[in-house]
């Protein structure tokens, strides 16, 4: 596996017309540094083979590629950036770069975001934008969205729900057959966030989520509470599985593969982890999450992995370089093929894999995602906020009586932080 | 004569006062690095907001104020530590009464003692995850398979705020009696015989035979054993990172989990408000430190 990407990719490399000013003129040289944290299988050997093409490309180019555990990475990114920082590392868009942006260690990079190789990635510019500047390029991205059981819903005569309604009925067809609707792990909080963002924006509009998310709505707003009420039909009805505070997200997912629960409200990289479970395509299929208030455009979560350049970089030209070498419509097109990422390409000129989820979810967020983009609720809400809030969302899908003691929590949290 | 003893070097003439110190140096230097400055530091960071990379901001007795004015998490936290420091305590009786059972000559009896002993040799988090396992919800977990079969359950333990922590310190009290009862064998067989005897003709026997003679003569080892329990009980961190992640919604917390969340965890970074429950936690423990300390130099005392 690693062997045929870092082939396939280097192959590739050779073909890619350097058009970038940064890497034309003269050849590249030194060290270039790069923290990863594409430690999974399949991402690591797509990380694999990117140093691999590119250095096919610069072939005097020292690169020293060093990989993290994903989840260790999340801390130990502020070591990496403090002491003796690298040239590339791997983040998030959006809020989650706030607290390196504010401390000046994430490298502006405006400027390479006017090469005209750059006006392909312009959707995603605005996720990589903080105080009017760019500091960093997207390399993957993938939608959520409501993974569910076909031969079940077959079984009982039901289609997909676009409105609400549906998707009540559906429900209570679902839980006459003896099933659950819905199943979920909350016991690491941020599957519930994913629940949240879309009943939030599904009832009260993108801007609307954002301006929460930024702070500038009360908690303890009469909105806020409709999407709770919303929320709460389904929770009233039973809808979920039972004990879900006490699974992860993968151990929550048996309920599905066995057929005791109908759908799940997941990302992308779910259904990998699907098929493993023994799930088909016949079996497995895909929705978005339905309307609710009709007045508003449809938001959708597609959370977008990122490479940036730490301010003390020492080879800022060979890294400028590697980023635009990342983001080429080629290069996009390889790494998030069904054999490797298995996401959506950040660059329109790249092709989608034919993968039928992938073209799906490409589907819904170019034509049916007019409301805006979210980058998931751990990523638009700032870290403090983000916690409480979702522990607040457990325990509000555990006891949905306490919701007025959670929501003044949740407001006083909100009072401070901001 | 007195010219001799002019002569000799200041080092020879100090010898005896110095050289302790001269031992002790590497130490010393080691634990100040290491323990006393950074506590010195914490109590400094604890009267700041600082996110661990920018400048800090003095805020002066603020992050204490919110800390210690009603600040739910961290109320929970603390009872949560001192059911904690209550309970485990069970792990002293529960090991003496093992021991007490193990403490006699039958065929196998090395064999039965390393089995009670095991738990405690194996990793707190392998033991977390077993009992995890074991209270899984549902039918799925042994504890509700057992409780199923007489009727009962199913119960989420682990699942439900209000025993979530008593599942956890049950959890720990397995690893910690076998601790205790380990202290207590080897106490077991320092017990003068001849008192035992003696105590024998007086007609002392069964219960009174036990808190009367033995058990006063154990009393190091359970001087020992309490010393244990109580710093395990305050580092009930791994058991509380493993089963439940502090939840569900933070009603597992305790003011070590607390303090981790706050300035280290994936949404931390906040490390006043981290330290300054570090301070709270460290008088606290040094409450217990002192108890001990003054403990043990009354006993030395009473050697002399």
């Amino acid at each position: 596996m690693h062997s045929i990407m870092k082939a396939t990719v280097a192959s590739l490399a050779l073909g890619v017309a350097s058009t970038s000013a940064f890497a034309d003129g003269h050849a590249l040289s030194g060290d270039l540094r790069i923290i990863s944290d594409m430690s999974n299988p399949a991402p690591r050997a797509v990380m694999e083979g990117l140093v691999a093409g590119f250095g096919e490309q610069h072939p005097d180019l020292n690169i020293e590629l060093e990989i993290v555990d994903r989840e260790a990475w999340k801390t130990q990114i502020r070591n990496a950036l403090t002491a003796n920082p690298p040239d590339v590392v791997n983040w998030y868009a959006a809020t989650r770069m706030t607290p390196y942006v504010d401390a000046g260690l994430f490298m502006d990079i405006s400027d390479l975001w006017e090469e005209p190789a750059m006006a392909d990635l312009a959707s995603t510019k605005g996720a990589m934008t903080l105080n009017g500047a760019q500091w960093g390029v997207p390399y993957t991205y993938y939608q959520w969205g409501v993974y569910y059981r076909k031969d079940i819903y077959e079984e009982l005569g039901l289609e997909e729900p676009a409105t609400w309604e549906e998707e009540l009925a559906n429900c209570q067809a679902i839980l006459d057959s003896g099933r659950k609707c819905y199943t979920i792990g909350s016991k690491f909080l941020w599957t519930a966030g994913g629940w949240f963002d879309y009943i939030n924006s599904r009832t009260n509009g993108y801007e609307f989520h954002i301006a929460l998310a930024n702070g500038e709505v009360e908690w303890t707003d009469q909105r806020v509470r409709d999407t709770f009420a919303n929320w709460r039909q389904l929770i009233d009805m039973g809808a979920f599985i039972d004990d879900h505070q006490s699974y992860s997200w993968q151990e929550a997912m048996p309920f599905m593969v066995d057929g005791e629960a109908a759908a799940y409200l997941m990302g992308n990289f779910s259904v990998a982890a699907f098929r493993d479970g023994g799930l088909t395509d016949d079996q497995l299929d895909f929705y978005q999450f339905p309307t609710i208030n009709p007045d508003v455009a449809p938001a959708e979560d597609a959370p977008t992995d990122t490479f940036h350049i730490p301010s003390g970089a020492q080879n800022v030209e060979a890294a400028k370089a590697f980023l635009l070498y990342v983001t080429s419509p080629e290069v996009q097109s390889e790494i998030n093929g069904g054999d490797a990422l298995g996401q959506l390409p950040v660059n329109a000129a790249a092709s989608v894999s034919d993968d039928k989820f992938i073209q799906e979810g490409f589907d819904m967020l170019s034509n049916n995602a007019s409301g805006g983009i979210m980058q998931f609720f751990d990523r638009d809400f700032p870290a403090e906020m983000a916690s409480a809030g979702m522990e607040g969302l457990q325990e509000f899908m555990v006891f949905p009586d306490n919701l007025d003691d959670i929501l003044e929590r949740l407001e006083e949290t909100r009072q401070r932080v901001y | 004569m007195s010219a001799s003893v002019e002569n000799r070097s200041w080092y020879k003439r100090n010898e005896i006062a110095v050289t302790p110190w001269l031992f002790l140096l590497p130490g010393i230097a080691f634990f100040a690095l290491y323990v006393i400055i950074p506590i010195f530091q914490s109590f400094w960071i604890s009267f700041h907001e600082w996110d661990g990379l920018g400048e800090k901001t003095w805020v002066g007795l603020g992050n204490y104020e919110r800390l210690l004015g009603g600040d739910r998490k961290f109320e929970v936290s603390f009872w949560n530590n001192v059911k904690w420091l209550v309970l485990y305590l069970l792990a002293i009786p529960m090991g003496l009464f093992i021991s007490l059972l193990l403490n006699q000559t039958v065929r196998g009896i090395r064999l039965y003692k390393s089995l009670f002993f095991f738990p405690f040799v194996i990793s707190q988090v392998v033991v977390g995850l077993v009992f995890s396992w074991f209270y899984l919800p549902g039918d799925q977990g042994l504890l509700n398979v057992v409780l199923g079969t007489i009727g009962l359950g199913p119960y989420n333990i682990l699942g439900q705020p209000g025993s979530a922590t008593y599942g956890i310190i049950a959890a720990g009290l397995w690893p910690q009696t076998a601790y205790c009862m380990i202290l207590y064998l080897t106490g077991l067989n320092a017990v003068d015989p001849e008192q035992v005897e003696a105590a024998r003709l007086d007609g002392a026997k069964g219960h009174k035979m036990l808190w009367y003679v033995i058990i006063p003569q154990l009393k190091p080892a359970t001087f020992i054993a309490f010393v244990v329990t109580i710093i395990g009980a305050l580092r009930s961190f791994d058991f509380i990172a493993v089963m439940t992640n502090g939840g569900p919604f933070g009603s597992t917390r305790v003011l070590s989990f607390y303090m981790f969340e706050e300035s280290l965890s994936e949404f931390g970074f906040r490390m006043g408000y981290g330290a300054a429950i570090a301070v709270v936690l460290f008088f606290i423990m040094l409450f217990f430190i002192t108890y001990f300390l003054w403990s043990m130099y009354q006993d030395e005392k009473g050697a002399r």
